[in-house]
């Protein structure tokens, strides 16, 4: 197997053009308009685009859909759907007798189930505790909100990688919170290893993105609206639920399309506090790019990931047809 | 006899604010079907009395009574008062059907009732057919209609209306002000309205209320207010003025830039310290040897309906209004009419 960068002729071919393409239009743009234009500075970061973000999703299509020898194929398909496809071809192949051995591996369909149950219940959790706290902060009468604001932020001024690390050393049989215990006089318990930890994980790291964009739109409603409601006949919790909730759905879709996109994907934490019992998607397309050097299953693996988060981008787009939410709809 | 007529009465409200006092000892009370304005500059303490009786605000101390019962403690939502807001805090998320209706569906009424109520307020306010129309897409004067709708579907006992002219524009201003003082009439409604703009309170009003840092300085009738103002602040804030320092002499006779004037007043004692205020429109020009007073002509401003000269005398500027113009630079004798003359007693502050 290869996987050097040696492309067939007409991948860079497309790429040279795609290229070259692009230099023309911004010499074009230079010559229409006798000197610079101002969209002319976006050149930059839309080379940089094309470069890091299109390119490397025109590899990932074109690795997914063909095999190790360059020729196109739906096999890779197919594996996502069974991951025993190989050895059951190769049984198909036996006859009869070795055929009853065929059985389906659904290790990547359960695995891709269950990164999107975790997702969800991380999404869920996120936005249980995450918008009570935002309506918290962005109460102009409670003086603990900004510094509120700050408690989140600072956590984000450490990298994630080493924040997960930090709740091992937490939770590990012979970490602070087993030490702890075992000091009161308690058995130690379990608390790694388990999908409890790697949700706990997930909501530690992912909670701040509910959070913040709840936070800005609750801090940006007019506190007048809150007043005519209630000068209309709206005691406290009908304030909440027809004029403050629904004015703040924005931040909520915003805040579901941080916490859920990057959840689905992660990887890192369930390997570090999952160790292995509970993989998700995102370690099993690392495993199939790294562990098993099998880049074709890894992108088309990828690729199915993609068109499940643009398939929800669009429905999230729909509930907030303006954007105002200010996220990544 | 006059107590039951009271609607809402307060009684020494005052409000602290960390200890700053923005309301000190406002006594006040609100007949049915008045139309009482809080007029003052920013900062007097005429919005935070309307949102104590909104219910935004709770009094330090003091009685708020309404229809003679103590509601200082009773939430906004159980009070039979609305409020049309400055800015007229619209429910972005609503069309203005909705927005209108807010009230009546809170009340829990039949559909077709509610359905009845806001098409009938939407004549009112002249703005019949825009009911599936999004607040956003409304111009400000039609936002202000429908603020004033929303508040006046429910029936409301007192209309509280907060500078609700503010963001418009001059012609559109006078042309809301005239339909709510007829809005106001035909409906038989209390209206409690707050401003800075003295031309509107005394367009609108029937009892306007001078503030200033936490005290009422007048209560009155616009023409009393005017004609008569209580002390030199206010008689600066309603209209323009020529404020003097002066002496009354004696009863009927006032002295002030270098000149003694006779005059109405009495009772001041003699030599006593007085302010004295004419209104520009109060001088006579006429000519230099029959004013009682003669000043040199600084500048000529041209107002549309009369000129506003600046004139000279040496010990004082006035300002006059006239609808004759003299030249600039020209010397001009001014004589006031002993009536014209307000005299009273120098502000403490």
């Amino acid at each position: 197997m290869r996987y050097d960068m040696s492309l067939p002729w007409w991948a860079w071919a497309l790429m040279g053009a795609g290229l070259i393409a692009f230099i023309a239009m911004i010499a074009a743009s230079i010559r229409r308009n006798n000197g610079v234009k101002r969209s002319l500075f976006a050149a930059p970061y839309t080379l940089w685009m094309i470069l890091f973000t299109v390119v490397p999703v025109i590899l990932i299509a074109y690795y997914a859909f063909t095999d190790a020898s360059g020729a196109f194929t739906l096999d890779n398909f197919r594996h996502f759907w069974d991951s025993n496809y190989t050895k059951n071809q190769l049984y198909a192949s036996l006859g009869p007798e070795a055929a009853a051995f065929i059985t389906r591996g659904t290790v990547n369909v359960d695995t891709l189930v269950y990164s999107l149950w975790m997702a969800f219940l991380c999404t869920v959790i996120s936005l249980l505790l995450g918008y009570p706290a935002a309506l918290f902060m962005a109460d102009r009468q409670m003086k603990l909100g900004p510094s509120l604001v700050v408690l989140f932020i600072i956590p984000m001024w450490m990298n994630f990688l080493l924040r997960t690390i930090a709740w091992m050393s937490l939770l590990e049989d012979q970490g602070l919170i087993n030490q702890f215990l075992r000091w009161l006089g308690f058995d130690g318990v379990k608390l790694m290893y388990n999908s409890g930890a790697v949700l706990l994980g997930m909501v530690y790291n992912f909670l701040p993105f509910m959070v913040f964009p709840i936070y800005t739109v609750l801090s940006k409603q007019d506190p007048k609206l809150g007043e005519a409601a209630q000068d209309l006949g709206c005691n406290e919790l009908k304030t909440f639920t027809k004029v403050t909730l629904p004015l703040s759905l924005p931040g909520v879709i915003s805040g579901i399309t941080m916490v859920f996109m990057p959840s689905v994907t992660t990887f890192f934490i369930p390997r570090m506090l999952g160790g292995g019992n509970s993989m998700m998607f995102g370690d099993l397309i690392e495993l199939n790019f790294l562990t098993e050097g099998n880049w074709n299953v890894g992108s088309a693996l990828s690729l199915i990931m993609m068109i499940l988060i643009l398939v929800s981008l669009s429905i999230l787009r729909k509930a907030d047809p303006k954007g105002e939410g200010g996220g990544m709809v | 006899m006059w107590e039951n007529e009271h609607l809402i009465d307060l009684k020494k409200i005052c409000k602290e604010y960390d200890g700053v006092k923005v309301l000190k000892d406002i006594d006040l009370y609100i007949r049915k079907k008045e139309f009482v304005t809080l007029l003052g500059p920013s900062g007097c303490g005429k919005t935070t009395t309307l949102r104590i009786i909104g219910g935004f605000e709770t009094p330090t101390s003091g009685e708020l009574l309404f229809e003679g019962k103590e509601i200082s403690h009773i939430p906004p939502y159980k009070r039979r008062v609305n409020t049309v807001f400055q800015k007229y805090a619209l429910f972005p998320h609503l069309n203005v059907f909705d927005n209108i209706a807010f009230g009546l569906k809170l009340k829990k009424l039949p559909k077709s009732e509610i359905a009845r109520k806001v098409d009938a307020m939407l004549d009112l306010v002249n703005l019949q057919g825009y009911g599936k129309r999004h607040v956003d897409a409304l111009s400000g004067g039609q936002q202000q209609r429908v603020a004033i709708a929303r508040s006046l579907v429910n029936e409301p006992e007192v209309l509280l209306l907060d500078e609700p002219l503010g963001a418009l524009d001059l012609k559109l201003r006078k042309e809301m002000q005239l339909e709510l003082k007829d809005m106001q009439q035909r409906l038989g409604i209390t209206f409690l309205y707050v401003t800075h703009d003295q031309e509107e309170a005394l367009t609108m009003s029937d009892t306007i209320v001078v503030m200033r840092d936490g005290n009422i300085l007048q209560i009155g009738d616009p023409k009393r207010i005017y004609d008569e103002p209580a002390n030199a602040f206010v008689a600066d804030f309603i209209g323009e003025s020529n404020i003097l320092k002066g002496t009354m002499v004696r009863d009927e006779l006032v002295e002030f830039a270098g000149s003694r004037f006779p005059c109405v007043d009495f009772g001041f004692g003699e030599n006593a310290p007085v302010d004295v205020v004419i209104r520009p429109e109060d001088i006579m020009l006429v000519g230099e040897d029959v004013g009682q007073i003669v000043g040199t002509i600084k500048s000529v401003l041209f107002k549309g309906v009369h000129y506003e000269m600046m004139i000279d005398t040496g010990a004082y500027t006035f300002k006059v209004h006239s609808t004759s113009m003299q030249p600039q630079g020209s010397r001009v004798g001014l004589n006031i009419v002993p009536f014209n003359m307000h005299i009273m007693k120098p502000m403490e502050v």
